[in-house]
């Protein structure tokens, strides 16, 4: 695993990076780069927890035509560093049947997952914390250490409804980690590559993002992204007016704070992944020569942001049988076609070595095929629900019985209710 | 293994693996045995690491971490006497016995055998390499390995459907 030790988009960290390649000796220069990296990343992931909650509450506020935090400094800007401190202040309450340890440690273990998501992203050419040529596969794994963090949240609070919660988390990774897989293999079979700087370079080669080539996988992981998030359209986990809080009903506190943030740092991550996998990454055909590329990244890390809280301020929950038969009966057979036609798109790209203007065909082809193919799937569906009776008709010949004679009280029968 | 950060690494994830593997067999809850089981195998997932194969390490997390052992869980979530604990386990002691030789075969046929050293540099980019290895001379076991996995998929859909009359 390979430390690309240049982050010479801020110049004085490149002064400094050649001097200590000059200076020092090798390890020094590797830890003192290793370290300013971390730092850079984990404080935009930490100033963003901070920033998101107040994004997400005045943006759902606005959307529900409401006002939202508007009283701590100006705009409410301060309101999620009063929250935090009174999140701090509150006492500290553990059930006593609870487990003990285990119960402790999710709120710290979680965290680690989002944090390391971030690693792997490419902020600009050669601004990569770790280039990891099993980039995207690194994404999928952590992804699934986050529900098993949050399973046994549920299971050491000892509570039915958290029980409840886990286990509908761990019901929802198993579905939808499949869909997510299969979407993600997609890119990674036009690239060639795992590597997320490889992904984002192969779309500024061709100058197309992976989004046009690959409408429906984008689709398929932006609903399996948003159900593994539990965020509102799919937080099943925690769904309050079922099961209470779900998994974190009996944490209070900053135990509580850290999964609600790591709730906002793993949607950052999502967004991240939407960005750099399909649309384009740092790159914005040519204007990332004049703007600092790491910016144009965030830029699109918080356009994907306010996509997934637009989502949550206006969609309701769905119930998990639906969460689960959409997983299983639509995504998981879409992202499987798709897997087949795009790996049939890329067998002739590369091995008939067709000119490259094929990718502008490919947009053409996928775009259609994506419509007809989730159009085709809707009707299979909601087959059952269009093969209702619009009105009212007799389904099989009746015998009529006669009418009373006028004067007896006709004796009600069961199908009368 | 010249590096002395890759030696620390080793020892640090070797204790990791062993304490935690250990601690599936002592622990008495059923579900701190199957977390302590995938504590486990998140540092044979670092010892791969230091390997410098990348590729198996992700899999290792993804697969074992994150699907088998999430199996794992349900399946002791879904069984009724899941309350139980590994005091009510009989046979301890024989097992106990049996599970002591074949650590120590292991550990005599690891310290008996003449290890081959690697020759040459490692992959820069493993999964383009595994891929190209799995898909050209391996293509067979490959295949046929996906095979035995649908056959087995076939065989549980079957086991847990019943006989034909009854429903579901």
């Amino acid at each position: 695993v390979n430390l690309i030790a240049a982050w010479y988009d801020f110049d004085p960290f490149h002064e400094l990076y050649e001097w200590l390649t000059d200076h020092t000796f090798d390890e020094l220069t590797y830890v003192v780069i290793a370290v300013i990296g971390a730092t850079g990343i984990l404080s935009f992931v930490g100033l963003g927890a901070l920033v998101n909650v107040w994004l997400e509450r005045r943006i759902i506020g606005r959307i529900q035509v409401r006002r939202g935090p508007n009283r701590v400094g100006p705009f409410g800007l301060f309101q999620p560093v009063a929250d935090a401190i009174k999140l701090i202040q509150k006492e500290v309450l553990q059930p006593t049947a609870s487990d003990g340890k285990l119960y402790n440690l999710p709120p710290i273990l979680v965290f680690i997952p989002a944090m390391l998501t971030f690693a792997v992203f490419a902020w600009a050419p050669d601004m990569v914390y770790a280039d990891l040529n099993v980039g995207v596969l690194y994404l999928l794994a952590l992804s699934s250490i986050t529900s098993l963090a949050i399973f046994m949240a549920g299971w050491a609070s000892n509570n039915k409804y958290a029980l409840l919660g886990a286990m509908r988390v761990i019901a929802m990774a198993i579905s939808y980690e499949v869909p997510m897989v299969l979407a993600l293999l997609a890119p990674v079979l036009f690239a060639g590559t795992m590597s997320i700087p490889g992904l984002v370079d192969f779309q500024k080669e061709y100058t197309v993002w992976l989004a046009f080539l690959l409408p429906m996988p984008v689709f398929i992981y932006a609903i399996a992204a948003t159900a593994e998030l539990n965020r509102t359209p799919a937080d099943i986990a925690e769904a309050e007016s079922e099961i209470v809080a779900g998994f974190h009903t009996e944490y209070s506190g900053m135990k509580f704070g850290l999964f609600y943030a790591v709730e906002l740092i793993n949607s950052l991550a999502v967004s991240g992944i939407m960005a750099s996998l399909f649309f384009g990454g740092y790159s914005l055909f040519g204007i990332e020569d004049y703007i600092p590329p790491w910016i144009i990244f965030i830029g699109k890390i918080y356009f994907f942001y306010f996509g997934l809280i637009w989502l949550r301020g206006t969609w309701p929950r769905l119930r998990i049988d639906q969460l689960m038969a959409f997983a299983w009966k639509m995504l998981i057979p879409l992202a499987l076609i798709n897997v087949v036609i795009v790996a049939v798109e890329v067998l002739l790209w590369r091995e008939l070595e067709l000119t490259d203007w094929v990718l502008a065909a490919y947009v053409a082809i996928n775009a259609v095929l994506s419509v007809l193919l989730v159009g085709f799937f809707f009707r299979m569906i909601t087959r059952d629900y269009y093969r209702l009776p619009r009105r009212v008709r007799l389904e099989h010949d009746i015998s009529v019985p006669s009418l009373p004679a006028p004067g007896v009280q006709p004796v009600p029968s069961a199908g009368d209710a | 293994m010249d590096d002395l950060a890759v030696i620390v690494a080793f020892y640090v994830l070797a204790a990791i693996t062993l304490i935690s593997a250990l601690m599936v067999g002592v622990v008495r809850d059923l579900v701190h045995a199957v977390l302590f089981l995938i504590l486990s195998f998140i540092g044979v997932a670092g010892l791969y690491i230091t390997l410098s194969a990348d590729f198996v390490a992700v899999v290792q997390v993804l697969i074992y971490a994150g699907a088998i052992s999430v199996l794992m869980l349900f399946a002791i979530l879904l069984t009724p006497r899941s309350g139980r604990d590994n005091a009510g386990v009989s046979y301890s002691a024989p097992i106990s016995v049996l599970a002591g030789l074949v650590g120590a075969t292991l550990v005599f046929v690891a310290l008996k055998t003449e290890w081959a050293k690697v020759e040459g540099d490692r992959f820069d980019t493993t999964a383009a390499a595994i891929g190209e290895a799995l898909l050209d001379p391996f293509v067979l076991p490959f295949e046929v390995a996906s095979v035995v996995l649908t056959v087995a998929m076939i065989g549980a859909i079957i086991l847990v459907r019943g006989s034909e009359g009854e429903e579901a």
